[in-house]
């Protein structure tokens, strides 16, 4: 898997099973929202920096990935502060860093192939109620293999009208991906069943 | 997925999972007026419900929520991970599989009919009534603003979620006069 979040390594987080960290994700999430103490949740902030560290990536990509989450929790404390009590928005935005760094920390550490297996496992106890996690499963890598192909394509439409001195616009572009998509489902459909696939 | 789910249904659902990614690469347009740039990720969500029905447009973007959280970079500009899903935005991501789904059952209802205006009004209730009825009660509650202040907040993006609304609208009729769509629905 080339593409995705994960970055190899062997730090302590990457030696953990991704159920592992996953509950305990879930566990300090509970704990946070169950306690409304803002000097938990303020000095939980360092404790989860500390541990998205460990995951040893690069200190820039670390850095640069949290650019996005930072703006949103500045609006959200800006929010607070102009219509809302102090107290409130300290608790909700430390809450959040916290809960964004131990939950980036996972997804640092954790294959994309290991997180899938998880989610096949946790669904078996859905089985009798329908849910097939096989189904679930092909679903999966298929998208993910498919993800690069129509991103491909979308390159290659992209280009072709770029050469005709077309300007990007959206319409052009997107109306021809959903049909070529529409032709390729219908085609790999086919050959699925023409293999026996299902009956 | 539910037994009534036929490999055919899993490629569709798999196949338009990762259009509504491919959809992202769109690059974000600012338009003169509007305070924020306009993303389309909500329109891969539209276009699923429109296209392919809901109980597959539902699940193809329930799949796409789900490859975010394995953690693949597929929203717009490059997030994903789990923890998109800490965040204080939460509530709009999870919403989009039911919006998919409602955009899309009133799609197959009136599929006789639909032209670009109905795809409009449809898109409008799944893509943008839907997330905001989710994702505004979410954002208040997990970031302890009242209601009031967390619908303010979010009032910036619906001029842009309009203007989606009527992008979806467009391609979606101009895909259904092109392509035979919904063949096993009808």
């Amino acid at each position: 898997m080339t593409i995705g979040l994960y970055h190899p390594g062997h730090s302590p987080l990457h030696r953990l099973s991704a159920g592992t960290k996953v509950t305990g994700l879930l566990v300090a999430s509970l704990a946070l929202f169950l306690t409304p103490s803002v000097w938990f949740a303020f000095w939980s902030v360092p404790v989860a920096f500390a541990v998205y560290l460990s995951t040893g990536a690069p200190f820039r990509r670390l850095m640069a990935q949290l650019r996005g989450p930072a703006i949103l929790l500045g609006l959200v404390l800006a929010f607070h502060l102009l219509f809302g009590s102090v107290a409130d928005g300290l608790l909700a935005v430390t809450r959040f860093a916290t809960l964004i760094l131990l939950a980036s920390a996972v997804t640092l550490s954790t294959r994309i192939s290991e997180m899938a297996e998880l989610v096949e496992w946790g669904l078996q106890p859905l089985r009798p109620v329908g849910v097939n996690p096989e189904k679930v499963g092909l679903a999966i890598a298929l998208a993910i293999r498919f993800v690069p192909l129509i991103a491909e394509e979308f390159r290659h439409i992209r280009e072709a009208q770029a050469a005709r001195g077309l300007a990007a616009n959206p319409l052009a572009l997107i109306v021809p991906l959903v049909i070529r998509t529409l032709k390729s489902a219908d085609e790999l459909a086919d050959a699925i069943e023409a293999r026996g696939y299902e009956r | 997925m539910t037994k009534d789910v036929s490999t055919r249904d899993i490629v569709y659902i798999a196949l338009f999972a990762a259009l509504m990614a491919a959809i992202n690469l769109v690059p974000a347009i600012q338009i003169g007026f509007l305070p924020v740039p306009i993303t389309a990720q909500t329109l891969g969500v539209m276009l699923a419900g429109s296209l392919i029905g809901a109980k597959r447009g539902g699940l193809a973007i329930l799949l796409f929520v789900l490859l975010v959280a394995l953690g693949l970079p597929l929203l717009a500009g490059g997030n994903g991970g789990l923890s998109v899903f800490f965040g204080p935005t939460a509530g709009f991501i999870l919403s989009w599989p039911i919006a998919a789904f409602v955009t899309g059952w009133l799609t197959e209802v009136n599929w006789r009919r639909m032209n670009a205006i109905w795809f409009f009004v449809f898109s409008v209730i799944g893509g943008v009534v839907v997330v905001y009825l989710i994702g505004i009660p979410w954002l208040a509650m997990v970031a302890k603003l009242s209601l009031w202040d967390a619908t303010k907040g979010s009032m910036i993006f619906v001029p842009g979620d309009l203007i989606k609304a009527g992008v979806a609208a467009v391609i979606a009729e101009t895909v259904r006069r092109s392509y035979p769509l919904m063949q096993t629905v009808r």
